[in-house]
C-alpha cells in the first residue's frame, strides 16, 4: 500500500536521530562526565554516518566521519564534554541537518570551521591530557598491549543478515580502512549450486589486523551488527581467546550464552551497546547510573507503529462522517417503534462514540515532543544574550492534537524569546534586586477541562502596564483618558508592530511576532491570557481546545437555520426579559449586576418570519468580555464534526466552520471571538469602564 | 446517499463521464479539438460544463444559508460529508432567480481557484445531456447584442443547431 522512498526513509530516521543528538548533548551539557549520554550520542551519529553512506548521503556521511572520529575522544573519556565542546557539537548536528535537508546551501566552508573548532578543542584537551591525564576518564577496560601483535579475526554473520540491508563487504572495507590486513573468504559453508538461496548469506571471513589497531575499533565496526554474527578475535602470538559467539536471535536454536559474557556490572550497564566480546578481565564498574532514557526508547520502539500523519487525518475523516451518518440514524430509529431497530442503533451509538474516542486518541501526542526543541532555543539565547538562564518544563506528559501541537511550535518560540530577552534581567540588575542570578523560563501544560492550558513564565521584572499605555497612545491604539483595565493594556501588546523595546535587538523588539502568536492562537481558536507581577515575572498562559476535529457544541436555532456555538465559549443561558423584545437603541442585559451587551442574532444573520416569543440570551466570553447572543430557541448540546468552509467563503467572518447535522443538512459554526471583536458590539461610551 | 438521478443521466454518469474524458485526451492530439462536455439550462441560457470537472449531478438537497457571503454563493449544502457552496451563477448574467423545479440539479464540480482544487455545488435549472462540441467551431463573445460580462465566457460554440455557453466557472465564482 505504502512504497516509502528510501532515502525518505533516511530522512525521517536522521531527523529523530539528530534530534536524539540534541537532546543527549544538551543534557551533556549540564551532566558533562555522564558516560550513558556520550555513548548516545556516540551511537546516534555512527547511526547517521552509517545509513547515510548507504543512502547516497555522502557528504552527510564524511562529515559525521570527522565528528565522529573528534568525538570519540570525548567517548574515550579523553577529553571532558566541556560547554564549549558542546556548542561546537550542536553547532556540527545542525550542519548534518543542513547537509542532509539542502545540500547545496550547507556551504563546505562552514562544515570545515565547525570540525576545525572541534578538533581545535578536542587537540587542545588532548594535548593537556597527555601531560596529566583526565582524572575522570575511565580506565579502558583493555590493555593496550592487547593485541600488540596484531589481531586474526573469525567472521560469521546471520545467514539472513543480507535480507536486513547489511551489506558485509561494506564492514570488510570498514576493517581493511583499519590497517592493511588480510581477508581471507571461508567457503565450507557454501552449499551446491542448486541448493544455494542468493539471500542467505553462507560465506564467513577471516581477516588479519596489524599491530596498533585498538579492540574498540574492531569492535566499532560490528557496532550495529553485533547481534547477528559471531565475531572471533584473537590476538596474533597471544593465547588463543575463545570464541565468544554473540546471541543470534534469528536462530532455530540459541546459542546459550558463554559464561563469560554476564560480567555483570558490564552487561547491566550497556547491554545494548557492549561489544559482543567478553571482556577479558571485567573493568572496574563505572559508577552505575540509571539510564532510563535509553530504556523508554527501548519500550518505545516495541510498542509502535509510524504512521503519515495524512492517513491519520483521513481516519479522521472518516470517523467524522461515520459520526454524522450515526446521528441520522438515530433519528430515524427514534421514529419508528420497531424496537429491534432501536437496539441495533444504540448499539451503534455506542461503538463509534468508542471508535471516536479511540481515533481521537491516536492523534493525541504528549507535548514533551515539542517542549524539547525548545531547550535549544533557551540553551542559544541565553548564551547569545549572556543571561544564564534556567529552563523548566512541567506537564510534558500532557497531550494534545498533533495538529495543535505542531501549530503551537511558532508562537512558543516568539513567547520564549520575547520572555528571555524582554522578561529576563541583565543579570547585573537581577544581582541588584536580590534576584539569583539565574533567570528561570517555566514552560508548562496542563489539562483544565476540554482545554488544555500551556504557559511560559518567567521570573523576571514584570510587565509595565503605564509603558505600554503610553506607547498604544502613541501609536493611536487607544484615546488618552479611556479607562482600560490592566488586561486590556496587555492585550495591546499582541498589535502588529508593537514592541516597547528600546532597541530592536536581532532576537526580538520588532514587534513582529506577537501578533503573530495571537493570529495563530485564535486560528486554533484558543485564548491568550497575561498576568504579571512587577518584579516578580510574567506569565503568558495559552488556552486551546484538545483538538480540532470535534468540538462540544451548542446548537441553536434563529429564525429558520440552526447554528452551533462552541459550548467552551458559553457561560451561561438566560431569557431575554420582556423589556427588551423590542431594540431600544441599546441592547444591553443586567447580569447580576453587570452590564453585559448583546446581539440580535435574527437581524445580523437577516432571519425572516416572526420572533420567537421567549427567545433566549446566550452569554458567551471572550477573554475578559462578555457579550449575549440574542437566539429564538436553544436546541441543545451538538457534538460538533468540524468541517471547514470553503475557500470561496473566506470572506465570511462570522462563521469559523460548518457541521453536519443529524438530519444530513449543514449547520455554521459562530465564531465567537471574530464576531464580538468585529466591531458588532458597540457600547456608549460611559459604560466602557463599566464592563 | 443523494445520488438519485432520474433524468438523462443515470447514476453511472461519473463513469461514463470519465470514460469519455479518455477518449477525449486520446483525439486530443488530432487536429480536431472535440471537447467533453456536460449540457445544462441555467436560466435561459443552455450552458456546457467541461466534462472534466464535473463530479457528480444530484438531486436538491436540503441548503444552509450562509449571512454575509456573497449573493451568489450564500448557501451551502452538504455533499458526501463535506459542506461545499451552493452556486447560483444567475444572478452573474443578468437573470431572476426561479423556484426550484421537478428538473433542478446540482451538479457537483470542482475548479480551481488560486491554484487550489475547490468543491462547489451549481445550481442548474435542467441538465441534458453529456455530449461533445467542437471547439474548433468556437466563435468569440460578441461585444453587441449582450450585456454579459465578457470575462465570465470563455467562448460559444455550436451544438447541434443551438449556441451553446462555455462559461469561465473559476472568474464567475470569484
Amino acid at each position: 500500500m505504502t512504497s516509502l522512498n528510501p532515502v525518505d526513509v533516511f530522512r525521517m530516521e536522521a531527523d529523530e536521530l539528530l534530534a536524539c543528538l540534541e537532546t543527549t548533548l544538551l543534557d551533556l551539557g549540564e551532566k558533562p562526565h555522564d558516560r550513558a549520554l556520550i555513548d548516545t550520542a556516540f551511537r546516534a551519529l555512527h547511526t547517521i554516518k552509517g545509513s547515510g553512506a548507504m543512502f547516497g548521503f555522502e557528504r552527510v556521511a564524511a562529515f559525521a566521519h570527522d565528528f565522529e572520529t573528534a568525538f570519540d575522544l570525548v567517548r574515550q573519556g579523553r577529553v571532558p564534554a566541556s560547554v564549549d565542546l558542546v556548542n561546537v557539537a550542536l553547532s556540527a548536528k545542525d550542519y548534518i541537518r543542513l547537509l542532509i535537508e539542502d545540500p547545496d546551501g550547507a556551504e563546505p566552508v562552514f562544515g570545515q570551521a565547525i570540525l576545525d573548532e572541534l578538533g581545535g578543542l578536542v587537540g587542545r584537551a588532548t594535548d593537556r591530557a597527555e601531560v596529566a591525564p583526565a582524572p575522570a576518564s575511565e580506565p579502558d577496560p583493555i590493555a593496550p598491549a592487547d593485541g600488540a601483535a596484531g589481531w586474526r579475526l573469525g567472521i560469521a554473520f546471520a545467514p539472513d543478515i543480507l535480507r536486513n540491508g547489511t551489506n558485509p563487504l561494506a564492514l570488510l572495507d570498514d576493517l581493511r580502512d583499519l590497517g592493511a590486513g588480510t581477508v581471507v573468504p571461508r567457503l565450507d559453508a557454501v552449499p551446491d549450486l542448486a541448493a544455494l538461496d542468493p539471500e542467505a548469506l553462507s560465506i564467513g571471513w577471516e581477516v588479519t589486523l596489524p599491530a596498533g589497531v585498538t579492540r574498540e575499533a574492531i569492535e566499532d565496526v560490528f557496532l550495529f551488527v553485533q547481534n547477528e554474527m559471531t565475531l572471533t578475535l584473537t590476538p596474533l602470538g597471544g593465547a588463543a581467546e575463545a570464541p565468544v559467539p554473540a546471541p543470534i536471535p534469528v536462530a532455530a536454536d540459541p546459542v546459550p550464552m558463554p559464561a563469560a559474557v554476564p560480567a555483570a556490572p558490564a552487561t547491566a550497564r550497556a547491554a545494548p551497546s557492549s561489544p559482543s566480546l567478553a571482556p577479558a578481565p571485567a573493568p572496574a564498574p563505572p559508577a552505575p547510573e540509571p539510564r532510563a532514557g535509553a530504556r523508554r526508547n527501548d519500550e518505545r520502539t516495541t510498542s509502535t507503529v509510524r504512521v503519515e500523519a495524512e492517513r491519520l487525518d483521513e481516519l479522521m475523516d472518516r470517523v467524522g462522517e461515520l459520526v454524522i451518518a450515526q446521528a441520522r440514524l438515530s433519528q430515524l430509529a427514534g421514529l419508528h417503534a420497531d424496537g429491534g431497530i432501536k437496539t441495533v442503533a444504540e448499539e451503534i451509538e455506542r461503538l463509534s462514540a468508542r471508535l471516536r474516542d479511540t481515533t481521537m486518541s491516536i492523534r493525541m501526542v504528549p507535548i514533551g515532543s515539542l517542549f524539547g526543541r525548545f531547550r535549544r532555543l533557551v540553551h542559544d539565547l541565553s548564551r547569545d544574550l549572556g543571561k544564564p538562564v534556567d529552563f523548566v518544563t512541567e506537564g510534558e506528559d500532557t497531550e494534545l492534537d498533533k495538529t495543535v501541537i505542531e501549530r503551537l511550535a511558532d508562537p512558543l518560540v516568539h513567547l520564549i524569546r520575547n520572555a528571555i530577552d524582554h522578561g529576563i534581567e541583565d543579570p547585573a540588575r537581577r544581582a541588584g534586586s536580590s534576584k539569583s542570578a539565574t533567570g528561570r523560563i517555566t514552560l508548562s501544560a496542563e489539562h483544565a477541562g476540554a482545554q488544555v492550558r500551556i504557559s511560559v513564565r518567567d521570573d523576571g521584572a514584570g510587565l509595565d502596564a503605564a509603558r505600554i499605555r503610553a506607547k498604544a497612545e502613541e501609536k493611536g491604539l487607544v484615546a488618552p483618558g479611556v479607562a482600560l483595565s490592566d488586561q486590556q493594556v496587555y492585550q495591546f501588546l499582541f498589535a502588529p508592530g508593537f514592541s516597547t523595546a528600546a532597541t530592536i535587538s536581532a532576537l526580538s523588539g520588532r514587534g513582529v511576532g506577537m501578533d503573530v502568536v495571537k493570529k495563530t492562537i485564535e486560528s486554533l481558536r484558543g485564548t491568550i491570557d497575561i498576568t504579571t507581577e512587577p518584579g516578580a515575572g510574567t506569565t503568558v498562559s495559552l488556552r486551546l481546545p484538545l483538538t480540532l476535529a470535534i468540538i462540544e457544541g451548542l446548537l441553536i436555532r434563529v429564525g429558520e437555520g440552526r447554528y452551533v456555538v462552541p459550548l467552551a465559549a458559553v457561560e451561561e443561558c438566560v431569557e431575554l426579559p420582556a423589556g427588551d423584545r423590542a431594540s431600544r437603541g441599546r441592547d444591553f442585559l443586567d447580569i447580576r449586576g453587570t452590564l453585559v451587551p448583546f446581539l440580535r442574532l435574527r437581524s445580523l444573520f437577516g432571519a425572516e418570519g416572526e420572533p420567537d416569543p421567549y427567545q433566549k440570551v446566550i452569554i458567551v466570553s471572550v477573554g475578559e468580555t462578555r457579550v449575549g447572543l440574542l437566539a429564538d430557541q436553544i436546541i441543545g448540546n451538538h457534538q460538533t464534526v468540524i468541517k471547514s468552509l470553503s475557500k470561496l467563503h473566506a470572506d465570511v467572518a462570522t462563521f469559523s466552520g460548518a457541521t453536519i447535522l443529524g438530519d444530513g443538512t449543514a449547520a455554521l459554526i459562530i465564531d465567537v471571538a471574530r464576531l464580538v471583536s468585529g466591531g458588532h458590539v458597540e457600547m456608549p461610551r460611559e459604560y466602557q469602564d463599566v464592563a | 446517499m443523494m445520488t438519485g438521478t432520474k433524468d438523462e443521466l443515470g447514476p453511472t454518469a461519473g463513469l461514463q463521464v470519465a470514460n469519455l474524458q479518455v477518449a477525449n485526451l486520446q483525439v486530443a492530439n488530432l487536429q480536431v479539438t472535440n471537447l467533453q462536455v456536460v449540457k445544462v439550462r441555467i436560466g435561459s441560457e443552455t450552458f456546457a460544463l467541461d466534462a472534466g470537472m464535473v463530479r457528480e449531478i444530484i438531486d436538491p438537497i436540503p441548503t444552509t444559508r450562509v449571512a454575509g457571503a456573497r449573493s451568489h454563493l450564500d448557501r451551502v449544502v452538504n455533499v458526501r460529508g463535506n459542506v461545499v457552496p451552493l452556486a447560483d451563477i444567475r444572478e452573474r448574467f443578468g437573470m431572476k432567480p426561479e423556484p426550484a423545479t421537478p428538473d433542478t440539479r446540482f451538479v457537483v464540480i470542482e475548479v480551481e481557484i488560486a491554484g487550489d482544487p475547490v468543491i462547489v455545488a451549481l445550481v442548474a435549472d435542467k441538465v441534458f445531456e453529456v455530449t461533445e462540441v467542437q471547439t474548433g467551431t468556437a466563435q468569440q463573445v460578441p461585444k453587441v447584442g449582450t450585456s454579459w460580462r465578457p470575462e465570465y465566457i470563455k467562448s460559444i460554440v455550436k451544438s447541434g443547431d443551438e449556441f451553446v455557453i462555455l462559461p469561465d466557472v473559476e472568474r464567475i465564482l470569484n
